[in-house]
């Protein structure tokens, strides 16, 4: 049965792209069928993470629209085969974006894939409240910080109102993500704590990424983060991540680069 | 030639309902007959013009003619039954008043006392004898004559009229309840608002606004836990740079005491 997952924020920049690209291949390299589908009309950048803007050739808007095939606007992924793209356009707003178009090839999507990822667009506009839509789980990104918590919030709700489920009366399955989590610097107060966090949402934790350069070099060299380095913390917590969303218990770790006296000896050079 | 069809109508029916006064006799009959015409003694016009509904679920005449003769002696005094209560239907004939059913109960009507009479022993049925019958409703009796006012006699019924909100408001999200007070088990975010006639109940934490009692000074707000942007009752209102920095965090209550808004730790 194909799930229909939407990943959100509200905030924009807490790590909703880089977080679809990496549960995606993290989901993708455990055997499932995995597209990912980008929502952010006019400021596409999942292309860009996943490696592939040089193989756009039509977009979520033709198929919406009905100018191209599905089957011609999917990018597959070069490195797991089991992964694919539908990219967004450019070019266009979030106004080409019709409710029916939209549904239309969120069903066709469904019995192709075993995974619909929908990476979700900044805002609580249009773009954001359409890629919840068909959800029937939601991950909710959050970084640390209280205007963040606060907007997640503000997602939650339109989660639980706005999207079809909800419409239906049922609940959409609602996991936190928490990204860019220092735990040195919540420990001394500057960051909000994960109980912080989960008291103010209270939904359940899907995992916890830890703040890590690797993120960044990784989203520069087109490469998710768990194909780009999988031993990696934030990897290692993403692919933690991937397996709760399949349903395994796992305990909540927060994964660490931290080496030892032997790593800082010779980690240096491999780096 | 063609004929004109005419739009036929079906006769209509509404349902309507009122508010009636209920007698009811207790044994022995004779005399609680007796107390009612004490009662009449002293406030003579007070059956005039209200519909009248008689109970008989305590006192029951047993047949038709014991009924007949109840009926009668109400007759006498004035009084004008409209509906009878809790009879057989075997006791009742045409000429009688109908049989009602599923009625329900409404607030006691207070009998309006003459002067002196305040130490008399309490005529039966009319005056409770609870705390409660002493508290001011809302609406005073209509004075007798005026029966056309059945709408401002329905005003006194009081509904329970709250609204339970079993999940955490979030941000963004604005409840207006104008009728009642407003209970949430759970939390209330920051950014998102509670709006409520009466009082507000949080179980949980207050971290958005509370706007209480837009219709009534003596509402209050109570939470779990204080992290409020804003409180307000009847128009008067405090943001959170103006709330003792002792109860933020607190489990608290706030309340009006004349135009100042007061809080404390519960």
């Amino acid at each position: 049965m194909a799930k229909v997952l939407v990943v959100t924020s509200g905030k924009g920049g807490v790590g909703k792209t880089t977080s679809t690209a990496a549960l995606g291949a993290a989901l993708a390299t455990a055997g499932k069928n995995v597209v990912l589908v980008d929502f952010d009309v006019g400021l596409r950048n999942l292309d860009l993470v996943m490696g592939a803007e040089r193989r756009v050739i039509y977009d979520l808007i033709n198929v919406v629209q009905g100018d191209a095939k599905l089957a011609q606007a999917l990018i597959r992924d070069k490195r797991v085969p089991t992964l694919s793209l539908l990219p967004a356009s450019q070019t266009r707003d979030k106004d080409a974006l019709t409710d029916e178009g939209v549904a239309r090839v969120i069903a066709e999507l469904k019995e192709k894939f075993d995974w619909v990822i929908c990476d979700s667009p900044a805002g609580i506009e249009r773009g954001a409240t359409l890629a919840m839509r068909h959800a029937d789980v939601a991950i909710v990104v959050t970084n640390p910080e209280v205007s963040s918590v606060r907007d997640s919030d503000r997602i939650i709700g339109l989660l639980d109102s706005k999207t079809e489920k909800a419409e239906k009366g049922e609940r959409v399955e609602k996991h936190l993500l928490i990204t860019r989590f220092d735990a040195a610097r919540a420990g001394r107060g500057e960051m909000l704590n994960v109980e912080d966090v989960l008291e103010i949402l209270s939904i359940p934790l899907l995992g916890i990424i830890p703040e890590s350069f690797e993120v960044l070099r990784a989203s520069n060299l087109g490469s998710p983060i768990t194909l780009n380095n999988p031993v990696s913390a934030p990897a290692r917590a993403y692919f933690d991540a991937a397996k709760r969303l399949n349903g395994e218990a796992l305990d909540m770790t927060i994964p660490s680069d931290r080496r030892g006296l032997f790593g800082k000896l010779f980690g240096r050079r491999a780096a | 030639m063609t004929e004109v069809a005419r739009p036929r109508h079906s006769i209509r029916f509404h349902g309507r309902s009122y508010h009636a006064m209920v007698l009811a006799p207790e044994p022995p009959v004779a005399n609680w007959l007796a107390d009612l015409d004490t009662w009449l003694e002293r406030s003579p016009g007070f059956f005039f013009g209200r519909p009248v509904v008689l109970d008989l679920t305590v006192v029951q005449p047993g047949s038709k003619q014991g009924l007949a003769e109840l009926l009668q002696n109400l007759s006498e005094r004035n009084i004008k039954v409209m509906g009878i209560e809790g009879a057989e239907p075997s006791w009742l004939d045409f000429a009688m008043p109908p049989l009602l059913l599923s009625g329900r109960q409404a607030s006691v009507i207070p009998g309006d006392d003459p002067p002196g009479a305040a130490e008399a022993p309490a005529p039966a049925p009319f005056s409770d004898p609870s705390p409660d019958a002493a508290a001011p409703l809302s609406i005073a009796p209509s004075p007798p004559g005026d029966a056309g006012s059945a709408p401002a006699v329905a005003a006194t019924q009081q509904h329970p009229n709250s609204l339970l909100l079993d999940s955490s408001i979030r941000s963004g999200q604005c409840i207006v309840h104008p009728e009642g007070d407003v209970i949430v088990v759970g939390s209330v975010a920051s950014g998102a608002e509670v709006i409520a006639g009466g009082s507000i109940h949080i179980y949980g934490t207050l971290r958005g606004r509370a706007i209480a009692g837009s219709r009534d000074a003596r509402a209050r707000i109570f939470c779990r836990k204080l992290e409020a942007e804003l409180l307000s009752i009847d128009g008067l209102y405090m943001v959170a740079d103006d709330m003792p920095a002792h109860l933020r965090g607190q489990q608290i209550q706030v309340w009006l005491d004349g135009d100042s808004m007061m809080m404390a730790q519960d």
